[in-house]
């Protein structure tokens, strides 16, 4: 754990402006700003793993995010009796029939000499595979998806604790990584970005479009939360009496106490997740895949496994921003596959990891913490800005009114300003790796 | 007249649009190869920069229209064109002089250049929203369908009809002559040569006195001409969304690495194969098989392959057949 007295004076002013938010703006949103934070943390985390050690260029971050949440329907929710009766069956034997056409479609292609034969046979298997699947696939679908549609019509999840969701949704993430990281590893490291990106937007359009599953755009509201509700925590005596004590509302209290809560949940897992990734940093192992980003030829030259080191820390960090998304949806309490947005999810963390420091666990927590920061901020900053810049303009002119409503937009600008000087006048970012 | 109904009725829903679809594509995964084998990095901008430009263009033809300027038949976004080149070469110039060219003088790895990139991405996609905002705007006027459904049932007399969209028939026949013009110049002029020269060995290039410089600034002017005819094409046939332009980013990359990155026929082909499989697979065949089928056999399902939502899924497949059996794509690309 190296951190030098200019890193601890960086964490240390950024606490220092969180605490300047709570002061003259409201606690609630420094506590919000301090969870989204600690959550992204963990996805620059994940993603510094790949990029930082190895060199690997995910941008598919969005992807994985999405389905860690999905776990965390799949674990939390509870089962809906009525659509496994009618179509759980023939969805559980549609997909493995999917499943198995593939495999025998690989099967096919292992065993069979190359040629048109081979192919022809593929395509048969594949052809005959897609049409079973779809005929039993097909009609469970829709019998599930018109149990109850306005509150259910999907199969609902495990009922089981929210928090097994965090490592189930690490776990689905590295699934995903190992298909993608499968087929593109080991080719043009540009590859691997194109695939991921393409594999992100599969995975949300998975999640819009398959009601049966999480209910599609229809949202999956009111998750199980690993933290008690404002709600239930305003009754409490100790709760009322802190209020009284700081002078706040009762609902802001705890609304406060219940963000804390989760803040107290989210540094324990990233604390976890940087201890372990130091260590793995300094080890022999971290000393190897730094080896291979530096130089690849020469690793592999020292009879290194390049492409399978590739695979292991793709996946890994996939994990990990898996492991992030599964937290903020059990944090948001929803699941609402319409809010992934690439710019969001993939961009902006990256932004995030370049600016902190690629390379360096601490780097990535810092930088997640002042973009996140920004990210917030920058929207009044900007709003500002155009009331500024309008402020000579006639009321009601159709620009005036124009140029204020896309000061939203503002922050994109700023994001993409921010990561081009910071790649170009400090490549290493706030906190250098070292 | 059963088989000629099922493909006028397969011309009108699918063979059209695809076509339209993929001469689009075409013209941006075209900017790719090239940017590709040129400057030798992914350019993750280039949907964006596609929606800057297009917007460009939408501006210009408001600025026509409000002065009542039109070209009647035609949409008024083609007057408009020149403006938006303009804007779109500045704008890429400046970009490349700002950002690119730094990292070009310190030898970066390709990786710096596509994060540079999606810097840009970032900065163009505020710079559309700002003016754009992020909901839809049509901005096709003139004359809508060359011919429409009615017409053409009346003309032919079939039970089917088929409409061709102005749009559509603007951006087949636009696309057409900008490849080939494209193709003459790498091919027939000094400037093409040159850059063909530097793609295939920078060296070599450098040493018969091409300078690299003034290649990449033509590289640039020329994929500013593709993006903005390939944005305004796009929208004028589908309307402009900024994220939409966003997500074309998917099948163009595609269509290139399909044909090979760094080979320009190999993009227009892989364009056209994205294209087809794209809407082929997402298509409902029911109305074709209906005609095709002999009486009462007619099928009861869509006949559906995957829901439209699912295009995305087609080009990745496309996308992860051609990494795993043929990395280098159907043109031998450049570099594995």
């Amino acid at each position: 754990m190296s951190l030098t007295a200019r890193d601890l004076g960086l964490f240390a002013g950024m606490a220092a402006v969180l605490g300047m938010v709570a002061m003259f703006q409201s606690p609630q949103l420094a506590v919000t700003i301090l969870n989204m934070s600690l959550i992204s943390a963990i996805m620059a985390l994940g993603v510094n793993m790949q990029w930082g050690y190895a060199g690997l260029f995910n941008v598919g971050i969005m992807g994985f995010t999405a389905v860690g949440g999905l776990a965390v329907v799949l674990v939390a929710q509870p089962p809906v009796p009525e659509a496994w009766a009618a179509g759980g069956l023939g969805i559980l034997l549609g997909l493995m029939l999917g499943v198995a056409s593939i495999l025998a479609a690989v099967i096919v292609y292992k065993r069979m000499q190359p040629g048109k034969l081979r192919g022809a046979a593929i395509f048969g298997v594949l052809v005959l595979g897609y049409f079973l699947t779809s005929y039993v696939f097909g009609p469970a679908k829709e019998a599930v998806q018109a149990v109850n549609p306005a509150s259910e019509g999907y199969l609902g999840g495990a009922g089981l604790p929210v928090i097994l969701a965090w490592p189930v949704g690490a776990v689905f993430a590295a699934g995903v990584a190992w298909l993608v990281g499968k087929v593109s590893l080991g080719l043009r490291s540009d590859y691997l970005a194109i695939a991921t990106l393409g594999i992100s937007e599969i995975v949300i359009a998975a999640l819009k479009h398959e009601r049966w599953l999480a209910r599609g755009v229809n949202n999956v509201t009111g998750i199980e939360r690993p933290v008690t509700r404002p709600i239930d925590l305003q009754p409490l005596p100790w709760i009322q009496s802190l209020a009284e004590t700081l002078g706040w509302s009762v609902s802001q209290t705890a609304t406060v106490v219940s963000g804390l809560g989760y803040s107290a949940l989210f540094l324990t897992v990233l604390a976890v997740l940087i201890w372990l990734a130091e260590r793995a940093l300094n080890s022999p192992w971290g000393r190897m895949m730094r080896a291979i980003r530096d130089n690849e030829v020469s690793a592999r030259a020292m009879g290194k496994d390049v492409t399978k080191r590739h695979l292991n820390i793709f996946i890994l960090g996939s994990a990990v921003c898996g492991l992030a998304g599964a937290m903020m949806v059990s944090m948001d309490g929803q699941l609402t596959p319409g809010s992934y947005e690439p710019l969001r999810f993939t961009f902006l963390i990256w932004v995030m990891v370049i600016v902190g420091g690629s390379g360096n666990n601490w780097g990535s927590v810092l930088g997640a913490f002042v973009i996140w920061f920004l990210w917030v901020q920058v929207e009044p900053a900007g709003r500002w800005f155009m009331e500024l810049v309008t402020s000579g303009m006639a009321d009601g002119s159709g620009l005036k009114q124009h140029l204020l409503d896309s000061a939203a937009y503002m922050r994109l600008l700023t994001m993409g300003v921010a990561l081009l000087l910071m790649l170009r006048f400090a490549p290493k970012g706030l906190i250098p790796e070292r | 007249m059963e088989p000629l109904n099922a493909l006028v009725s397969l011309s009108n829903f699918m063979l059209i649009p695809a076509f339209a679809y993929g001469s689009q594509l075409a013209l941006g995964a075209l900017g790719i190869t090239l940017i590709y084998s040129i400057l030798r990095f992914a350019h993750f901008a280039h949907g964006d920069t596609m929606a800057l430009g297009t917007a460009a263009v939408i501006g210009g033809t408001w600025f026509l229209q409000a002065r009542g300027v039109g070209i009647a038949p035609l949409p008024t976004a083609l007057l408009a064109l020149p403006f938006g080149l303009l804007v779109m070469i500045a704008y890429l110039l400046a970009a490349d002089r700002l950002v690119y060219r730094y990292y070009r003088r310190v030898k970066a790895k390709p990786m710096i250049f596509v994060m540079a990139s999606l810097g840009v991405m970032f900065v163009t996609n505020g710079i559309t929203r700002l003016f754009m905002g992020v909901g839809e705007t049509r901005f096709e006027d003139g004359e809508r369908f060359i011919f429409t459904v009615r017409q053409f049932r009346d003309v032919t007399g079939l039970d089917e009809g088929m409409a061709l969209r102005s749009a559509q028939a603007l951006t087949i026949t636009t696309a057409l002559i900008v490849m080939v013009a494209l193709f003459w110049f790498l091919n027939r002029t000094r400037a093409g040569k040159s850059m063909r020269a530097y793609s295939d060995n920078e060296d070599l290039a450098l040493l018969s006195g091409i300078n690299p410089e003034r290649v990449v600034v033509i590289t640039w002017v020329i994929t500013a001409i593709l993006l903005v005819l390939a944005g305004t094409l796009f929208g004028l046939d589908k309307g402009f969304r900024p994220f939409n332009y966003f997500q074309l980013l998917l099948p163009m990359f595609a269509a290139a690495i399909l044909g090979g990155l760094g080979s320009p026929i190999g993009a227009i082909v892989g364009a056209y194969v994205v294209a087809f499989a794209e809407m082929g697979i997402t298509y409902a065949w029911r109305r074709v098989f209906a005609y095709l089928m002999p009486e009462g056999m007619e099928p009861d399902s869509m006949m559906q392959l995957l829901p439209v939502d699912y295009k995305f899924a087609v080009t990745f497949a496309i996308l992860v057949i051609v990494l795993l059996f043929r990395p280098t794509g159907i043109f031998k690309g450049k570099v594995l």
